[in-house]
């Protein structure tokens, strides 16, 4: 195919343009220098077919994944004048594959929300309609991608936070299994939990990318060194005899009637193309938000308190070192994540250990063999992204657990660590997405990517 | 249940967090009400159940024993907040014999 000459290199600088004017959604932080530059000679190598996979695909990164010389500020105060002296493996890896990185994305100050209105550097707006939330923690990459000003963008995902605003703003959003990706210059949330992963308009794209970025890293110890197909070889392929297991605690109280709808229409027509409809059931998932907000929060209390104002970041000098500590903290970090240090400190604390964290571990293990009992008897698992469509921005911000609680559905693979991807699956009657979730068994993305493939070229048509 | 103002301020000394006594409040009241949904967690059996940390559940994973690149000193001091030669500079942490 002919590659129309400075046609990348138009592109990324209008962008660029249009986000130092008037950053559309304010989801950028910030942007990268020399964007032209590197898109010519992204395109010049286009030209004589030597150019990476990613060449001509414009490319934005969650601002808690560090680009060397490039403030990644992870949302927060904190972190506003930091500065990493090295490159993401994510990163690293894009650039070699011919990705062109325009910019940071804001986000959920460490990725600690549902909407982006906790990021301390202003509220991302959803493209679809300003007045509701992105989602969260990755809406900056979401907004991104859904606005059109990039083709793809990497999120971070630890119970939601890439398949929620995926949902939210129309398009897909996947969060591979645990250990796919290598998390190295990924800014620490809740390590057991945390993944990088990515946001596409279209599957094809983000099979691409995926492929690009997984894999085993020396430098990632919880990175696996299962092998890494080629995501973009099964797109295309049918569904029949795929069997799709319907977990019947996903579609119970609580989800909105226009989804459940639109979740059924989608069933009706796995089965039209030729699915086995499995129903099953996973009978600890009631349980799953509240084992993750123990583990999640008692995590971060421990991840979070490398942020002491001594060797980077925000630091209140003038008083003695106990003063630095209490005041660059205190003044550091926002509400939500003032309140999971205090809730993580507190299920970690002598006394409560048992009663919280240890009493979620094992319940953890509960929700894991829940999944892998399921997955002796299906292929893939399909349920919806959200209980609701996207809600307006200031709905949820004074009501923590009602936050939470809106990470219901995307929250047990999370805990589980299998794959997970949300596709659009059209919109509510007030115009805003939908999204269904396919979940995979343990390093089969490629299955989830295929499905989902397949309801993008074909749902709408039915 | 067991929050309040007092176990607040613990648990943010704790944290090394500094918080005005508005905030303890309102932390105490989310707090409880956070704790009030994840105690349904009693109404699970696990006395047979191990706790599970990683999912993968790997252990000891080793790399080569041999060096390699490492970031270039002036690369790491240039977040310092203050720098003192090749350390990072803190308040005195020593106190006078007599004070």
């Amino acid at each position: 195919m002919p590659v129309k000459l400075d046609s990348l290199t138009k592109r990324a600088e209008s962008v660029v343009e249009r986000v130092n004017q008037d950053n559309p959604y304010h989801a950028f932080l910030s942007v990268l220098p020399d964007v032209g530059d590197r898109a010519l000679q992204i395109e010049s190598k286009m030209q004589s077919q030597t150019s990476g996979s990613l060449g001509g695909l414009i490319v934005a990164v969650k601002d808690n994944i560090s680009v060397r010389g490039i403030p990644t500020t992870c949302g927060s105060a904190i972190l506003e004048n930091y500065i990493p002296p090295y490159d993401a493996t994510v990163v690293k890896k894009i650039v070699s594959a011919d990705g062109l990185i325009i910019g940071k994305t804001n986000m959920d100050e460490f990725a600690m929300g549902s909407s982006t209105e906790h990021s301390a550097f202003g509220t991302v707006r959803n493209p679809v309609d300003e007045t509701r939330v992105p989602g969260g923690s990755s809406g900056g990459s979401a907004a991104a991608v859904a606005g059109g000003l990039v083709d793809v963008a990497l999120g971070s995902d630890t119970g939601g936070s890439i398949r929620q605003p995926a949902a939210f703003c129309g398009i897909a959003g996947i969060k591979p299994t645990y250990g796919r990706v290598s998390r190295y210059g990924l800014v620490a949330f809740a390590s057991s939990l945390d993944q990088i992963g990515v946001f596409s308009k279209n599957i094809e794209n983000a099979a691409k990318l995926l492929t690009v970025i997984s894999g085993v890293d020396p430098d990632d110890s919880t990175s696996s060194n299962t092998p890494v197909p080629d995501y973009s070889a099964v797109l295309g392929k049918e569904i029949g005899g795929l069997r799709v297991g319907i977990p019947k605690e996903y579609l119970s109280e609580g989800l909105n009637d226009e989804i459940h709808r639109q979740i059924e229409k989608c069933i009706d027509f796995f089965r039209k193309s030729g699915a086995e409809i499995v129903p099953v059931s996973l009978p600890h998932t009631s349980y799953a938000i509240a084992t993750y907000y123990i583990i999640a929060t008692a995590e971060a209390s421990s991840n979070l308190a490398r942020y002491d104002g001594i060797r980077y970041g925000l630091s209140k000098r003038g008083g003695d070192l106990e003063s630095v500590y209490r005041e660059t903290r205190a003044e550091g970090f926002g509400d939500e994540v003032t309140r999971r240090i205090v809730l993580g400190t507190y299920v970690l604390s002598a006394g409560y250990y048992d009663a919280y964290y240890d009493k979620a571990q094992r319940v953890r293990r509960l929700i894991k063999e829940d999944f892998v009992k399921v997955f002796q008897q299906v292929d893939i698992l399909f349920t919806p992204t959200t209980p609701t469509t996207a809600f307006p921005i200031g709905g949820k911000i004074e009501d923590p657990l009602a936050m939470y609680l809106s990470d219901v559905y995307t929250v047990p693979a999370s805990l589980a660590g299998v794959p997970a991807i949300s596709v659009p699956l059209g919109n509510a009657s007030d115009n805003l997405p939908i999204g269904g979730q396919i979940i995979g068994n343990y390093f089969d993305e490629e299955t989830i990517l295929q499905v989902g493939h397949y309801i993008e070229r074909n749902f709408s048509l039915i | 249940m067991e929050i309040d103002v007092k176990v607040v301020g613990k648990i943010a000394e704790l944290a090394k967090l500094t918080l005005t006594d508005a905030e303890k409040l309102k932390y105490a009241a989310q707090l409880e009400q956070i704790l009030d949904y994840v105690h349904q967690l009693s109404q699970v059996d696990t006395s047979s159940v191990q706790p599970l940390s990683h999912v993968h559940e790997m252990t000891n994973v080793f790399r080569d024993d041999s060096f390699g690149e490492s970031l270039a000193k002036e690369d790491v001091f240039k977040n310092a907040p203050e720098r003192l030669g090749d350390y990072f500079r803190v308040p005195k942490v020593i106190k006078e014999l007599n004070s």
